[in-house]
């Protein structure tokens, strides 16, 4: 029978089928950070249960982290115990480890597919939802809750409802100053806060196949912010070029033989899907949002929409962030530009917008932060001099981390401030308590911030 | 986990709609190492001020009280953290109704106790009015028949067999997994390994 991409990678995982749908799923890889860690590992204790297998884990801190000075002692005290107890914990079990300063460390969606973690076929969970963004390489990947993380831990295995299969395909050629997370925001936007939930998606058609995997990571990262547990792209050969080479990758010999492998990793003709969207990519145009969920996106130049059908809920939304219904964000002053998160994170988005800004400067009232995503990427940025670019054009880089994302740490927006920002989630008070977020590509974050203001980006590109 | 059989309790209406975990419990407070005391942290920053006083939110209302939180479509999306779960159940809360519930909340719920009871739109919207209108009235949620009922409205609700079981017999799914151990590494032997 014709399988999905979906079927393959799942069905090879099934340990065993329970009646009424549930499946007893094997996990090939489990990420850990510092702040959904620590009561499983207390639950493992309490119930007198070993790490079934340690060396299918990985741990970093990331979450809570200071972008900041990483060689001195975290100051906030309840971070630092956070942290602490997460080194402990992996030092107590034996879990490899890249703490702070490692050449590996990182946000968690980061580092998995830049040290070959994250490979075609597997599946990948951590507690964290945007773990979604491994599924770039054909993977299944998901995030779970804590008490899943101590399932994880103690047996390799979660039980799972097997997800309904959606396909949702681009095609065509992507429009000027269009990126893949101009895409993404779009399909949300289009389908809903919730059109994904219950589903497993797969992006296909020729403007997905167009993308680097940094793009491609961005897509899948955002599949849950239209509730799907996970998004997967087929591996192709964008996808074993960015595998080769890589720290935990297979070598040699082993890459050839697994490449025989993913290269099955691709959906049937004649597969057939729960549901199907299918999207033309000259429809898109560069994104941002207007609300408090990432479904509220409209074109940067559009308008917002006018609520006549809409409900309490729309109304509470614009009021928060201090727009009317229908009208323009063009001219919206701006005062914060972030740059960062696991969506956009990577060295080709510090280079979009070091490219971008390279002999500007940012607006003087605009405070620009831009977060690596992992230490390989800073090192990368600088060994480019990218650092230096954008210290000339006003922008701070700083250490890796998930950082003003969601302000667990001191990276936060102030109250009432508009930030323009690369990360995933506009909700309320998300980068900061009476934080507003625009979430928007890091191309129109670049321009956002060299021109203080929301602009048209297609009248100021270089 | 505590067993759920049946609840009866008045409601605590919340109609909005897509309220993410952000919402439930704000990242800053995610910094425990333990599962207990996020309840005082629940709704933070719709139920007080910066100066933690407190604000017009129906948390705040002694009108209504209970351990069913009633509330809009699309509850408990955005961020896979269980404390969302941990909050809520912390708090009081047993039940949550909605019309939709996002995916990984839903699993959070139910490995902690709290059951998410899904509704259709319809049902919800006319729950929402007569608590509106009769604050004190009482809702029957009965797990093993897998109904709801406020005085004349009912409306039959779904569950995973599985989840059903495990949650009338206070069953861990980790209980169960750790019993599958020999099927597991039965599987381990002839999985692909790359």
């Amino acid at each position: 029978m014709a399988k999905t991409l979906f079927d393959k990678v799942w069905d090879a995982h099934v340990v065993h089928q329970i009646e009424g749908g549930t499946d007893v799923l094997y996990i090939d890889r489990h990420l850990i950070h510092e702040v959904t860690s620590p009561q499983a590992f207390d639950e493992l204790k309490k119930r007198n249960l070993p790490l079934f297998r340690k060396d299918k884990m990985v741990a970093t801190p990331d979450h809570n982290v200071p972008t900041k000075d990483q060689h001195l002692p975290i100051k906030d005290a309840l971070s630092k115990h956070q942290v602490d107890t997460l080194l402990k914990n992996c030092a107590e079990h034996n879990v490899e480890l890249y703490g702070l300063g490692h050449p590996f460390q990182g946000i968690v969606h980061v580092i998995g597919p830049e040290l070959g973690i994250t490979l075609p076929g597997r599946t990948m969970v951590c507690g964290d939802s945007h773990t979604s963004t491994h599924g770039a390489f054909g993977a299944i990947a998901f995030g779970i809750g804590t008490s899943q993380v101590a399932q994880v831990m103690a047996t390799q295995c979660l039980l799972q409802a097997r997800p309904r299969t959606m396909r949702i395909t681009v095609d065509g050629e992507l429009n000027q100053g269009v990126l893949a997370k101009d895409i993404i925001l779009y399909i949300i936007s289009k389908l809903t806060a919730a059109g994904g939930t219950g589903y497993f998606v797969e992006y296909a058609g020729s403007a997905i196949q167009s993308l680097s995997m940094e793009g491609r990571m961005t897509i899948c990262n955002m599949s849950i912010e239209m509730g799907a547990r996970g998004g997967m792209i087929a591996p192709d050969q964008t996808t074993f070029d960015y595998i080769e080479g890589r720290e935990f990758a297979p070598k040699g010999e082993d890459f050839e033989k697994a490449k025989i492998y993913w290269e099955t990793l691709r959906t049937d003709e004649g597969a057939r899907f729960d549901k199907e969207f299918h999207f033309d990519a000259r429809d898109i145009e560069p994104m941002i949002t207007y609300g408090t969920n990432p479904g509220m996106g409209i074109k940067i130049t559009g308008n917002v929409p006018d609520g006549a059908d809409a409900g309490d809920s729309f109304h509470k939304s614009i009021q928060y962030m201090g727009f009317e219904a229908g009208e323009t964000l063009l001219g919206k002053e701006i005062s914060h530009v972030f740059i960062g998160s696991c969506t956009n994170s990577r060295i080709e988005d510090l280079r979009i917008v070091a490219d971008y800004v390279k002999g500007k400067k940012k607006a003087d009232h605009v405070n620009a932060m831009i977060v690596p995503g992992s230490k390989q990427v800073e090192l990368q940025a600088k060994s480019e001099g990218l650092d230096q670019v954008l210290a000339e054009a006003g922008f701070e880089l700083r250490e890796p981390g998930c950082s003003a994302c969601l302000g667990m740490n001191e990276d936060k927006i102030p109250a009432g401030a508009y930030c323009v920002s690369t990360s995933n989630r506009n909700f309320e008070g998300r980068q900061g308590p009476g934080a507003r977020t625009l979430l928007a590509s890091p191309l129109v974050a670049a321009v956002t911030a060299v021109q203080g203001k929301i602009v048209d980006i297609k009248k100021h590109l270089n | 986990m505590e067993k759920f059989t049946t609840l009866q309790s008045t409601m605590v209406p919340l109609p909005i709609e897509d309220i993410d975990t952000d919402q439930i419990i704000p990242a800053r407070f995610l910094k425990a190492t333990s599962r207990e005391g996020f309840g005082n942290n629940l709704f933070r920053d719709w139920r007080y001020n910066k100066d933690d006083s407190p604000k017009d939110f129906v948390l705040n209302d002694d009108t209504y009280t209970g351990a069913i939180l009633v509330a809009g479509r699309n509850f408990g999306c955005g961020s896979s953290r269980e404390h969302a779960a941990w909050a809520l159940a912390d708090y009081g809360f047993r039940v949550v109704v909605s019309s939709f519930f996002a995916d990984i909340f839903k699993g959070n719920a139910l490995n902690n106790g709290l059951l998410p009871v899904q509704v259709s739109d319809e049902f919800l919207n006319t729950l929402i009015q007569v608590v509106k209108a009769n604050p004190k009235i009482e809702c029957l949620v009965n797990l093993k028949e897998q109904t709801i009922k406020c005085g004349a409205l009912e409306e039959q609700f779904e569950i995973g067999a599985y989840k059903k079981e495990c949650l009338l017999n206070g069953y861990d799914d980790i209980d169960y997994l750790v019993s599958m151990k020999n099927k597991i590494e039965e599987y381990e032997k002839k999985a692909i390994t790359i």
